[in-house]
């Protein structure tokens, strides 16, 4: 009985571990997306720029949440050459549009519809945001979203777009 | 349920707190309740008693990882049911109940603690509850962990210097687990224990006495000063793809007093595209009665224990229950994001075996069996902010 | 099965999951949780409605426990 709880603890605490913020490494995968503009977007496109690849569902209430902040973000960073990308995860983009009249954004919003984009960045927690700098190189990964954490987003743009 | 399996439960349950607090944090954890304000009305009427009050939450997120609540709650009743006719006059009575309770939410997992206070004329309940719940496994899994501890004191109205304890301890473990897409399924454990003075002070049991013209007397109930009970429940939800739920829900109860009892629930929940929601429920209770159970002892003091109450008998009931809910448009009540108007109503009937109508003119224990129907009218209205 | 064999499978399928969210991996990825996140798929979508539900069988039924559970919705954060 005393073995059982150190076995639990032990194999629970190697499991993976677990932060909001990680650095990432590694080029940013490739994709080609429809936006709500009615184009199709390629993210090597992207490349001079810094990109912030924020993957949200209509149904997720903290995503809903960090979609004004984005936009404010992404207004000021513009022209120093930011960019958001806002990857809609569902299947049917009716919801998401529905979403959008009420909380309308500025940044292009990319539907993934048969989830292959989230599959390809391992997508393990709603919301997620990928920053990816002007390279193509993925840099940052912030999974779920709490108020306050814009401000991080913030810095690290900033120090990518310094780059 | 006796000394040894309680202690087992409760090593299971302390091994499985320690895991959970050193932690298993592969991905993002939990999300408090949502903010929101509930107003009810509630209505019970049936067989002789109607209990009707107000109910009240109030739930508010502060600082980001902690939720608070408050709950008020009254029932007045107003009471002549099968016992109060046959041994008593009506009465009517105020219960009020209060509870106070605070989630708090780390990375890792839902810390909850309550504080109850219940209270009217002739019984005191305070209960203290606390509980643990864990996501796991890219969120798919949930954990729960719980224990309250209840004191209460039961008094006696036409005593007053009536006064005993009670005391009740609930352990609870539960494992809820996303399946599909489309289905969750949840099982969950509750161990009850209580000790102390276990029935209540009004109520008597009846005997055969010839020296009697209708042909029993009446004596005072007698209870064992403990009680262990266990609680198993299965419950499935699954999402029909046209946007629909149904509930299956299955419960399996026993306990040291002999009764053995089970319950099966459906439900289904029907959204139309308009604001509009309607659910239909049904719910089917069977239970077999406590060893020390008779509706018509041979005899005063005829064993250890004994009881009349027609709770601890054995009987079978039946609820239908059907509810429409309305979603105003956002914006209807100001400073609210969304606000629904809901009425429930459930019509219960009940079916006793073996606990007879002594209100009738048959020859005691050739009386019909008891049954009656009963009314719960549930009128709430919800907000989030 | 007796109800507390009953619980003792509870708290091992328990020991499981936890013990096992590395190995395998999970099979509903959190962008696909659209119908759970949905205000229907929940237990008890509304507290006080379901508390005082409970509160009715409990006070007249012998059978207590095991109502409640935790778990399921967005998964969101």
């Amino acid at each position: 009985m005393r073995i059982r709880p150190l076995l639990l603890a032990t194999l629970c605490a190697t499991a993976a571990f677990f932060c909001q913020a990680e650095s990432l490494s590694g080029a940013a995968h490739d994709f080609t997306l429809k936006t709500n503009q009615g184009n199709n977007l390629r993210l090597v496109e992207q490349r001079g720029n810094v990109v912030l690849l924020n993957f949200w569902a209509s149904w997720c209430g903290p995503c809903r949440q960090e979609m004004p902040k984005l936009d404010e973000l992404y207004q000021r960073y513009q022209s120093a050459g930011f960019i958001v990308l806002g990857v809609n995860v569902e299947t049917d983009r009716t919801a998401a549009d529905n979403l959008l009249k009420k909380i309308p954004v500025s940044f292009p919003i990319l539907y993934d519809t048969d989830s292959r984009v989230s599959q390809s960045y391992q997508i393990d927690a709603m919301p997620t945001s990928v920053l990816i700098d002007r390279n193509g190189q993925m840099r940052q990964l912030h999974r779920g979203y709490k108020p306050g954490y814009e401000e991080l987003y913030r810095q690290q743009i900033k120090e990518l777009l310094k780059e | 349920m006796d000394v040894t399996r309680v202690v087992g439960v409760t090593r299971v349950i302390r091994t499985l707190l320690l895991g959970m607090t050193v932690g298993c944090t592969h991905v993002m954890a939990a999300v408090l309740p949502a903010d929101r304000a509930d107003i009810l009305y509630h209505a019970f009427e049936g067989g002789g008693a109607e209990i009707t009050g107000p109910s009240v939450l109030v739930r508010k997120e502060v600082a980001d990882t902690v939720s608070i609540y408050g709950n008020y709650y009254v029932d007045m009743v107003s009471s002549a049911s099968i016992d109060v006719q046959a041994t008593a006059s009506p009465y009517s009575e105020e219960r009020t109940e209060t509870s106070v309770g605070i989630d708090y939410l780390n990375d890792k997992s839902i810390f909850s603690l309550s504080y109850t206070n219940s209270s009217e004329d002739d019984y005191e309940a305070q209960t203290v509850s606390f509980g643990i719940s864990q996501d796991f496994f890219g969120d798919l899994s949930t954990i729960g962990l719980g224990f309250s501890q209840g004191n209460d004191v039961v008094g006696n109205n036409t005593d007053d210097s009536f006064s005993q304890d009670t005391e009740h301890r609930r352990y609870n473990l539960s494992l809820t687990q996303i399946l599909t897409k489309s289905l969750i399924a949840s099982a969950v454990f509750e161990s009850v224990i209580d000790q102390g003075y276990l029935n209540n002070p009004y109520r008597s049991v009846r005997y055969h006495d010839p020296s009697v013209g209708r042909g029993y007397s009446y004596e005072a109930e007698l209870y064992p000063s403990t009680r262990n009970s266990d609680a198993f429940s299965l419950r499935a939800l699954y999402y029909l793809p046209y946007r629909a739920a149904l509930k299956l829900e299955y419960r399996h109860f026993s306990d040291s007093w002999g009764i053995v009892a089970d319950s099966y629930e459906a439900r289904y929940t029907h959204p139309f595209t308009n604001g509009w929601l309607m659910e239909f429920k049904y719910r089917l209770y069977e239970q077999s009665s406590a060893d020390f159970y008779s509706d018509l002892f041979d005899f005063s003091e005829a064993t250890n224990f004994r009881a009349r109450d027609k709770e601890l008998s054995s009987f079978g009931s039946q609820t239908l229950g059907l509810g429409i809910s309305y979603e105003f448009k956002s914006g209807f009540i100001p400073l609210v994001d969304k606000s629904t108007l809901n009425l429930y109503w459930d019509h219960i009937q009940f079916n006793y075996d073996d606990f007879r109508d002594a209100t009738s003119d048959q020859l005691a224990g050739e009386e019909p069996l008891y049954s009656f129907d009963a009314n719960v009218i549930r009128l709430y209205l919800s907000v989030w902010y | 099965m007796s109800t507390f064999n009953r619980f003792k499978l509870t708290a091992l399928l328990a020991i499981v999951f936890c013990c096992g969210c590395s190995v395998i991996s999970p099979w509903v990825k959190p962008y696909e949780r659209q119908n759970l996140a949905d205000p229907i798929m929940s237990f008890d979508r509304d507290a006080i409605a379901s508390r005082y539900m409970n509160h009715v069988y409990e006070a007249r039924e012998a059978a207590r426990g095991a109502e409640g559970s935790v778990g399921g919705g967005c998964g969101c954060n």
